[in-house]
């Protein structure tokens, strides 16, 4: 019984860094950045949403909607301010960038709502569920459900839309998608702003599980081994990846913690990225580089 | 003539190969060895000492990051870690024999931390770019967890090993005696000849075959493996240079604060240093300086700057001011590293190029 319910609470935890996974993959996907500001977006969404919804005492809806478009217009401004302007630099250059970015919005957030732990109240009851004698979390299930829905809308985003099949025109050939007449600036700006919607769905639900403050920030960081392991420009490699590294990190926690004395959840996924990388450098799913001089 | 080339004129291949090509920059070294160090540690106060320090600290670390980065065009998010291997290991050096001398300390630091920087630069062979930049992060995570949770190496639950002030020899009453570093003056002396020993040791690297296969490597690893370089093993010396660099770094930070431990070399302490290479310039020697020494300043100004233009203008009283100070830190330093990625990419010493080209044709500019 143990180990089912170490595996089914590791998925679960799982499918909540998918979600935040998604968000990366999406700019990697369109626009070539690696975002290192991801944990940063997701705290920024988790503090918005709670300042709706505690400080103004709005509805969940009504947060819900006005916290959505304060995300999308955080999106817009950074691909604006920022990288717009790096198209073409080199990776250090982006990466640095981003690295910027997270800075900046820690500082930022704090100054605008300050630095008190915050929570984010959900109408949802936190009494477990009882699956014969597994115990589930109420609010982990729907977090799961939800992110099942965020990948669906994702996957048919990419796959049918318009918008979707010139981002995937754009990450394969910029210039190429330039020739054709796709807007590849409008397009840069349309993944980033996904990427603010999709940072909410993981702040609401990490927000709910752990407060918001700075140190939501450091899921952005649990987020490389995921995109590692899945490929970084794979939507489903983000999925499978995801539960992947939650049930190791789980199995780590229930079977090694006893025998080095703790701590192994927060190393393991890094020694399995290192692994990944030293092995099967595109992951599970992501294509791999081809290069000619 | 000072300055001024007009032509080449030279008639031997000595003076082809000549460092100094015009008289001024041969006086310009001079005068700043002069004043680095005989008039500053002479005229400097304890606190601008204490800054000072911390700068030339910074600027080591910087410079062997810029190596890695700047000149190899290897990403490396870990840097802090190699710091902290070389911190623990002159730490337990010193600890286990107490009769080593301090230099032996700093030698093997910075080697215990070149061994570790190039075993994470293995992934350096397949990987670049990106899942460069990740895998060093994976480094840094790692090295930190180890070092908290291995206690023989980190001394315990604060993980943290208080060393000796490390000595120096002085001339007293007729004799030699071991004198202890106790004063920032002291410490300058060290931090300042360590770092001219590591600007000179960088500046002849990129005089030499080695130096060339690295930015061969930066510029287009392909076509570099295909003239005949290892690039592999350029990649690995790369990693281990900047992490010997690290490494010392490390262990002069835990001689000036005469304690090794593991708060001081996070990974914000690994993105500060990225930002200084950034900030300063990459692939430039003397902006690794700058940008360490604008990193490090950073703070100190911004505090003045609130409390005194907050305080006389806005009238925040000073708890007010403390309390906001370390948000406007966040937002400032990564305010900075985006607009100098925008504006400058090449960052200060691009700037100080410019500057000093105006003025080499001044006052006869031929545009």
């Amino acid at each position: 019984m143990y180990e089912i319910e170490l595996m089914i609470n590791g998925l679960l935890v799982g499918s909540l860094y998918s979600i935040v996974a998604l968000g990366f993959v999406l700019i990697y996907k369109a626009s070539d950045v690696i975002n290192f500001a991801q944990g940063q977006f997701v705290m920024f969404a988790g503090y918005v949403i709670a300042f709706w919804l505690l400080s103004m005492n709005m509805h969940l809806a009504l947060a819900a909607v006005l916290a959505l478009v304060i995300m999308v217009a955080v999106g817009l401004f950074i691909e604006w301010a920022v990288l717009r302007h790096l198209i073409g630099r080199p990776v250090v250059a982006i990466i640095m960038a981003t690295i910027g970015l997270a800075f900046f919005l820690e500082g930022f957030a704090q100054m605008l709502f300050g630095i008190e732990t915050r929570s984010v109240p959900l109408p949802i009851s936190d009494e477990p569920i009882f699956v014969g004698d597994i115990l589930i979390n109420k609010i982990e299930l729907i977090a799961c459900g939800v992110a099942g829905v965020g990948f669906a809308a994702v996957g048919w985003f990419f796959i049918k839309s318009r918008s979707g099949i010139a981002l995937r025109a754009i990450a394969d050939d910029q210039q190429v998608s330039l020739a054709m007449g796709i807007n590849v600036r409008r397009y840069f700006g349309i993944a980033w702003a996904i990427a603010g919607v999709v940072a909410l769905i993981g702040g609401v639900f990490w927000g709910n599980a752990t407060g918001v403050d700075t140190q939501l920030a450091l899921i952005g960081l649990k987020v490389f081994p995921v995109v590692i392991l899945g490929g970084l420009d794979s939507i489903i490699g983000a999925i499978v990846a995801g539960l992947i590294i939650g049930l190791l990190e789980s199995l780590a926690a229930g079977y090694l913690d006893p025998l080095v004395g703790g701590g192994t959840k927060d190393l393991t996924p890094y020694v399995v990225m290192i692994l990944v990388l030293m092995f099967k450098p595109y992951g599970l799913f992501g294509k791999p580089i081809i290069e000619r001089v | 003539m000072l300055n001024r080339e007009t032509g080449t004129f030279k008639k031997t291949y000595q003076d082809d190969l000549a460092i100094y090509k015009a008289p001024l920059p041969k006086i310009t070294v001079g005068v700043i060895c002069l004043l680095v160090f005989v008039i500053v540690p002479l005229l400097g106060s304890e606190y601008w000492l204490g800054i000072l320090n911390l700068i030339g600290i910074a600027s080591l670390g910087a410079l062997g990051l810029n190596i890695l980065i700047g000149y190899t065009g290897q990403i490396s998010v870990g840097h802090a870690a190699f710091m902290s291997v070389g911190a623990y290991s002159a730490a337990v050096i010193l600890r286990e024999f107490p009769d080593a001398h301090w230099i032996i300390a700093l030698v093997g630091g910075g080697c215990a931390a070149a061994i570790a920087g190039m075993l994470f630069g293995i992934p350096s062979l397949r990987i670049k770019g990106l899942y460069l930049a990740v895998a060093t992060l994976a480094a840094q995570l790692i090295i930190e967890w180890i070092i908290n949770h291995w206690e023989w190496l980190s001394g315990g639950a604060q993980g943290s090993i208080y060393i000796v002030p490390p000595t120096f020899p002085w001339f007293e009453n007729g004799e030699f005696v071991a004198k202890k570093m106790v004063e920032n003056v002291h410490y300058y002396y060290l931090i300042y000849v360590v770092l001219f020993i590591g600007v000179l040791a960088a500046l002849n690297i990129f005089r030499s075959y080695l130096g060339r296969a690295f930015i061969a490597v930066r510029d287009r690893d392909i076509a570099a493996e295909i003239i005949g370089i290892n690039i592999f093993k350029t990649k690995l010396i790369a990693f281990g240079i900047a992490s010997f660099y690290a490494g010392v770094t490390g262990v002069l930070y835990t001689y000036f604060y005469s304690i090794a431990n593991y708060e001081m070399f996070t990974l914000v302490i690994s993105i500060q240093f990225l930002a200084m290479c950034i900030i300063g310039g990459l692939a430039s020697i003397l902006g690794s300086i700058l940008g360490a020494a604008f990193i490090t300043l950073l703070p100190i100004v911004l505090d003045l700057v609130i409390r005194g233009l907050g305080g006389s203008v806005l009238g925040w009283d000073d708890a007010h001011a403390s309390r906001i100070l370390p948000q406007w830190n966040l937002m400032f330093f990564g305010g900075l590293i985006m607009f100098f990625l925008v504006v400058e990419p090449d960052g200060l010493a691009r700037l100080w190029r410019k500057f000093t080209d105006y003025f080499r044709v001044w006052p006869f500019p031929y545009n």
